[in-house]
């Protein structure tokens, strides 16, 4: 009796809807090997081709079939590099004047306007490069950046190159701009997890604004902040769109800012539905491959540091 | 004891203020001057004729239609996959799995899912839908959408489930009700306008999406409707056309990024405000 009552419970609507509800995220777990599977599967070719040394060469001749992802590799990173270095003081006057200095009524309004534009499609960012922030940026600030810093040592590198408005600097410009929201409002969630008892303490006994957010602030939000600034790295890192129109696609490997250079995005989105015999599209599986292991090692600290900002101001 | 705050401390403090003031006024005019290129730009052919004539060829005149129905058909079949996967990922997770190991698993791959390279996910579905089938279609492009919105859905709902109040369920179940009547009946309808506003954000989001949709629904020149095949979409013209030498391509392509941007506003916009009537 006691048996048939059991399999009469267990074989329930209910028993299946959760099960349904646990595959579902099961589902989702194998989601992401299975990305991992086909990326690693579709470029065996360019592995079995290459080996080690496609990380390192900096060649990349279709007609010749020799693949390397030195160049795109160092795109990505210092595209993304810059758009961090950029960012990363506005993001923070922004969430600064949101949460400690506007009235909170206007702060807020600021805020939603903030939160709009990261909604604007990356595509939108990249148009706007093309026909407006290059041009301007070739006619008016490479030119004189070139001109006050072709005599100073370091500088005269790093700001070299042509004139011609499209390569690594644009998109770093680019990209900055758009991950600018984003990081803004993850600062600004962050800042209010500090107590009001510890600033008000602190303005209490004469602090100024700066040392409130020098002393109090700062330290007690590091993980979080910086949590934040990880999270828009990953983003910048896997942007392809905002990139791909003012990079300027080139594989030659850059040895300055104003040249063009290429993103391992950019290059996937530009030559992907072109890429003719198995090597070559097998290259660019692998250049994806690259992109999802490091997107995936900083997206994966970014979750840990915000986890841990989140758990502390819970506990504190 | 009260002095004055010495100079140099007066003087740090004031330059910290100007600091924030300049850099926000200087994000706040960076981001206003692409609503005002877009606009400026944009509304040249924003018109009827942007909404009802097909795909022009380079030098000639013509509208958005085809791209406008494809990126309907694309966004749509996209975001009525993902609704029932995210609803029910963030139902195991805010009912049934909660702090479990499982659970904490899937959060983890939610969350890194939520910032990955959508190109990526392009090329999954490359692999998995077009090399097998043959074909690039607009199904595979949904499909590549399904993907990036699935995460956005399961997140927002589970905070959202969350909220609902465990009195109301517990009422429930001591009436005798069956667990998934009360998930289904109860819950989801307790955190209706949560689940609206996620499933909004959702569709907002992968609205303007391109990377993905490059390799899997491609383009079409022509108009298709039927989403086995090859099918323009809103994003991938703009791309194309931008790209383009064309001066009208050019132009028809800033009035489809202003529609797109409009659309995508407005969705935020809706979401947002259904969340604060529901909220007071």
């Amino acid at each position: 009796m006691s048996s048939q009552l059991h399999r009469q419970k267990k074989f329930t609507v209910d028993y299946f809807f959760t099960k349904l509800t646990r595959w579902c995220g099961i589902a989702l777990i194998l989601l992401i090997f299975a990305i991992l599977f086909s990326l690693v599967l579709m470029s065996a070719p360019s592995i079995q081709a290459f080996g080690i040394k496609f990380l390192f060469s900096t060649s990349w001749d279709p007609a010749h079939q020799q693949f390397g992802a030195l160049v795109a590799i160092l795109g990505t990173l210092i595209t993304s590099v810059l758009a961090i270095l950029i960012a990363l003081p506005l993001s923070a006057g922004i969430a600064i004047i949101i949460t400690e200095i506007l009235p909170p009524k206007l702060g807020s309004i600021f805020a939603r306007t903030v939160e709009l534009m990261a909604g604007i499609p990356s595509i939108i960012y990249g148009m706007w490069g093309l026909f407006v922030l290059a041009p301007f940026l070739g006619k008016y600030v490479q030119p004189w950046l070139i001109e006050h810093c072709q005599h100073i040592p370091v500088l005269n590198y790093i700001f070299g190159g042509m004139p011609i408005g499209f390569g690594i600097f644009t998109a770093g410009i680019i990209l900055a701009m758009m991950i600018i929201p984003l990081i803004s409002s993850v600062m600004r969630d962050v800042l209010a997890t500090v107590p009001h008892l510890l600033k008000e303490a602190s303005y209490g006994v004469g602090a100024t604004r700066w040392e409130v957010v020098r002393h109090i602030l700062i330290p007690y939000t590091r993980a979080g902040i910086l949590g934040g600034v990880i999270l828009g790295l990953g983003r910048a890192l896997g942007e392809t769109m905002a990139v791909t129109f003012v990079v300027g696609n080139s594989h030659k490997l850059f040895t300055g800012l104003f040249m063009p250079g290429t993103t391992i995005s950019a290059s996937i989105a530009n030559e992907f539905t072109e890429a003719m015999g198995t090597l070559y599209p097998s290259a660019l599986m692998e250049l994806g491959l690259i992109l999802f292991v490091i997107t995936f090692i900083v997206l994966a600290l970014s979750r840990r540091l915000l986890r841990q900002s989140k758990a502390s101001g819970g506990a504190q | 004891m009260l002095t004055k705050l010495s100079r140099g401390r007066r003087f740090k403090n004031h330059i910290f203020t100007v600091f924030c003031y300049v850099t926000s006024i200087v994000s706040v005019i960076g981001l206003a001057l692409i609503l005002w290129t877009l606009i400026e730009k944009g509304l040249g052919h924003f018109n009827l004729a942007l909404f009802v004539d097909t795909t022009p060829a380079a030098g000639f005149d013509g509208g958005l239609r085809d791209a406008i129905i494809g990126s309907v058909i694309i966004t749509g079949l996209g975001i009525l996959f993902a609704i029932p996967v995210g609803i029910l990922i963030a139902t195991f997770l805010s009912e049934y799995g909660r702090k479990s190991g499982l659970a904490k698993q899937i959060r983890f791959v939610n969350d890194v899912l939520l910032s990955a390279p959508s190109i990526l996910m392009g090329l999954f579905i490359y692999t998995l839908v077009v090399k097998t089938t043959g074909s690039f279609s607009g199904l595979a492009g949904a499909l590549s959408l399904m993907i990036i919105a699935v995460p956005m859905i399961t997140r927002t709902t589970e905070d959202v489930l969350y909220l609902v109040s465990p009195m109301l369920k517990e009422a429930a179940v001591a009436l005798g009700i069956p667990r998934w009547r009360v998930t289904v009946q109860i819950v989801y309808r307790a955190a209706r306008s949560g689940i609206v506003t996620a499933v909004l954000l959702a569709l907002a989001r992968i609205a303007g999406e391109t990377a993905p949709l490059l390799f899997t629904s491609l383009n079409n020149e022509f108009s298709n409707t039927n989403p086995l095949h090859p099918m323009a979409s809103l994003p991938v013209v703009i791309y194309r056309f931008a790209m383009s030498p064309y001066h009208n391509w050019q132009a028809l392509a800033w009035s489809g990024a202003l529609l797109i941007t409009l659309v995508i506003l407005g969705l935020n916009l809706f979401a947002r405000l259904f969340t604060r009537v529901k909220t007071k």
